[in-house]
């Protein structure tokens, strides 16, 4: 009696798990459930490309949404659990850029099939393409792409800054009373951005190959200077070693600041939260290092993967090409303000009237110019770790000397490269 | 020192045999049946601790001494205590250990005194005081991601209340450097877990024969004396548990520094050393050496608790 109740409890225990977390039977009229892990993109615009995308299927498969924290690390850790214990329940993958060298080479992603390559990279800029490769393979399809301008205010500043150095003269001029300058320096990736920028518009870059180091010595030091400069300046925002891409905004909308290094995202922000700063906003290129060479501006967003352990690999392939058309990119552009992959799509007139109000082209030529963070390593995380750790708190930084902490970050990211002790 | 046999660990589990002094163990058949029935009764929770805590304790050491990364599946293989040396040759480890057992002896000091004085105002109160515990027990029943959010949100210069306090100034980056970090971090703690302590001293001061107040009285003892004479050392098991418990938790520090500041300001603990190399880096054979240490050294916390300030174990109960 005792034992037969046990066993029915455990079988609904397990009949409801499978219910649960499958779904995927193909007994509901056969079509495929595919399950999309990605985090809930409030505009709902994912949602809305995915449920077009299955009805022109027309019952061959049916996108079904799981969504994953808002917080890209807290995503990373979910996904990382699931494709670690070889889950099947995942389909289709909502990946930031910076995980695809580790997610391929631990086996996770299948690679793009030949003829759906051609489809998905056609007219994408190269440097999302880049964040997509692995070993010169394409692993993952960039769905919408993100950057990072200079936004500036346009009654205080006539003509937008093009190097760090200029934008610290310039604001230090007009005053801490209301020319701040917002950046992200809290210890975490968004500070490995910006130090990711600042190298790579100096002229180099963090790796020369997966498991090689660059970090020529004069550049970097260029660079760790501007970023001492800036933090140790008056003019820096006052928690800049614990600032993020939202306290930025905040500070911006504010008041007491002239410039703010950040993703479109604060534009409506702005609209909503502070309509008079808003009539003041201008966008501009992110700034260089020198003048004479060129910046490199962040790269961001999201590419889709799909799971190696997936049973629907190739439906989900189909789901793939439909999910980045070109009809549905500028849909989540326009409810989400997020940037198209595409680079023709920027022509269209409703880019630069209703999403990027006057700035599409900003947009388009920040991706255009945009250098990928070292993600091609498999150990990114590693690399990510151990730059926070030898710039973090960049107020330590030296702007005339920077030696020390250029030895500390040399040192750091050798020891990441090769995977070796704590980070 | 009881005189009663050792032996019997049937006797302790049911608990309600009658008690025999000296003499040898004669087991009777009933004693027998009820010893089977109390095995049967705990073999479940048992086999359930096996699973869930064994299990994983034992498969952590084994992956400490192996390379295992998951991104990296290929490159795997048995490195013996290469881990254990790469970790306790890191500056990384000691000074997050450092971090650690600060957090942990400030904040168990103040729990532990605040705890106390809440204790002997609960003990003494003379009414509403199922309200009073309930009330003071409410902040260790709030979650403490939440707890730790709430805190933050507190003190962040853009959203909190605290820098438009009085003598507060208005931008003060509570997060920006270190004092003031670990500040926030050890009040939240006190905070969250005082309650807990309270409870625990609580239920060691009603165990206190009230004679003995009474007693003391008589004889002219002052307060001070009562406190210090008859509470502080009746007290002492109750204490101990309080004490060990505490430090245990609060050496496991995570959640707070996680959200407050992820570390950095050199405010890592051993904790989110661990999670770094587990769940950033996925190297799961430095993560694992990482864990086992932590683990060592909680065994080791709880063994100078017991053997050397002679903590009781609750389930003994104290014989003075």
């Amino acid at each position: 009696m005792r034992r037969g109740m046990a066993i029915a409890i455990t079988a609904l225990a397990l009949a409801c798990g499978v219910a649960a977390c499958g779904g995927d039977d193909e007994s509901s009229g056969g079509a495929v459930t595919l399950n999309w892990f990605i985090f809930n993109e409030p505009s709902g615009g994912p949602q809305k490309i995915a449920e077009r995308c299955s009805k022109q299927s027309g019952g061959k498969y049916k996108i079904n949404f799981e969504y994953l924290p808002s917080q890209a690390d807290a995503q990373r850790e979910q996904l990382v659990r699931r494709l670690g214990a070889e889950d099947p329940s995942l389909d289709l993958l909502g990946l930031d850029v910076v995980w695809t060298g580790e997610f391929a080479n631990a086996g996770w992603l299948e690679p793009v099939p030949q003829d759906t390559e051609q489809q998905v990279s056609s007219n994408v800029f190269d440097s999302v393409l880049e964040t997509a490769r692995f070993e010169g393979k394409l692993v993952t399809v960039p769905i919408w792409s993100n950057t990072q301008l200079l936004w500036y205010r346009k009654d205080r500043v006539p003509t937008p800054p093009k190097t760090w150095d200029e934008m610290i003269d310039m604001a230090e001029k007009i005053g801490p009373d209301k020319g701040r300058i917002q950046v992200q320096g809290n210890r975490y990736e968004g500070l490995v951005v910006w130090v990711n920028q600042l190298i790579e518009s100096a002229g180099t870059s963090v790796l020369a190959g997966p498991k090689e180091v660059r970090l020529d010595e004069a550049p970097t030091k260029r660079a760790l200077g501007i970023l001492g400069r800036l933090s140790r300046s008056d003019v820096a925002a006052p928690n800049i070693t614990t600032s993020i891409e939202d306290s930025a905004r905040l500070g911006f909308e504010a008041g007491n600041s002239a410039f703010q290094i950040n993703y479109p995202f604060v534009y409506p922000s702005a609209k909503e939260n502070a309509p008079k700063i808003f009539e003041q906003m201008g966008a501009a290129q992110f700034p260089a290092v020198d003048a004479d060479k060129p910046a490199k501006p962040p790269i961001g967003g999201i590419n889709i993967g799909v799971s190696a352990y997936s049973k629907h690999k190739e439906v989900a392939f189909e789901a793939t090409e439909c999910l980045i058309k070109p009809e549905n990119q500028l849909e989540v552009a326009t409810l989400g303000g997020l940037p198209p992959v595409r680079e023709d799509l920027y022509d269209r007139p409703v880019m630069d009237n209703k999403v990027y109000p006057g700035f599409a082209d900003q947009i388009r030529e920040s991706i255009r110019n945009a250098a990928p963070r070292p993600s091609q390593s498999p150990a990114y995380q590693d690399l990510s770790l151990a730059i926070q750790r030898a710039v973090h708190p960049t107020t330590k930084i030296d702007p005339q000397n920077p030696d020390e902490t250029y030895d500390r970050l040399l040192n750091n990211v050798e020891k990441a490269v090769k995977r070796e002790g704590l980070l | 020192m009881s005189t009663a046999a050792p032996t019997q660990v049937g006797e302790a589990a049911v608990g309600k045999s009658p008690r025999k002094r000296g003499g040898p163990t004669q087991t009777t058949d009933r004693t027998k049946a009820e010893r089977k029935l109390a095995l049967m009764l705990c073999a479940p929770a048992v086999i359930a601790m096996l699973l869930v805590t064994v299990y994983p304790i034992l498969y952590a050491v084994v992956l400490s001494v192996q390379k295992v990364d998951l991104r990296f599946p290929e490159e795997s293989g048995f490195v013996g205590v290469d881990n254990y040396i790469a970790v306790l040759s890191s500056p990384l480890w000691w000074q997050d250990l450092f971090n650690t057992s600060l957090v942990t002896v400030v904040s168990v000091t103040i729990e532990l005194m605040l705890g106390m004085a809440l204790a002997l105002v609960m003990h003494k109160a003379l009414f509403g005081r199922g309200l009073i515990r309930t009330s003071v027990l409410i902040p260790y029943g709030i979650v403490t991601v939440v707890a730790a959010f709430a805190w933050f949100f507190a003190f962040d210069p853009s959203s909190g209340f605290v820098n438009s306090l009085p003598f507060v100034p208005d931008d003060k980056a509570w997060f920006g450097n270190r004092q003031d970090a670990f500040t926030v971090i050890i009040l939240t703690e006190v905070w969250k877990t005082t309650p807990f302590m309270a409870l625990l001293l609580l239920a060691g001061l009603a165990t206190i024969d009230q004679g003995l107040y009474e007693a003391a009285r008589v004889d002219g003892a002052s307060a001070w004396q009562r406190f210090w004479r008859i509470t502080l050392p009746l007290l002492k098991p109750a204490l101990l548990v309080a004490l060990l418990f505490r430090t245990l938790d609060a050496f496991r520090v995570f959640d707070s520094i996680f959200i407050m500041t992820r570390g950095s300001q050199d405010t890592e603990s051993v904790s989110i050393l661990g999670y770094n190399q587990l769940i950033s880096r996925l190297n799961l054979g430095l993560g694992s050496a990482v864990s086992v240490l932590i683990f060592v050294l909680v065994l080791l916390i709880a063994f100078v608790f017991v053997r050397v300030l002679g903590t009781a174990v609750p389930s003994q109960g104290d014989k003075k």
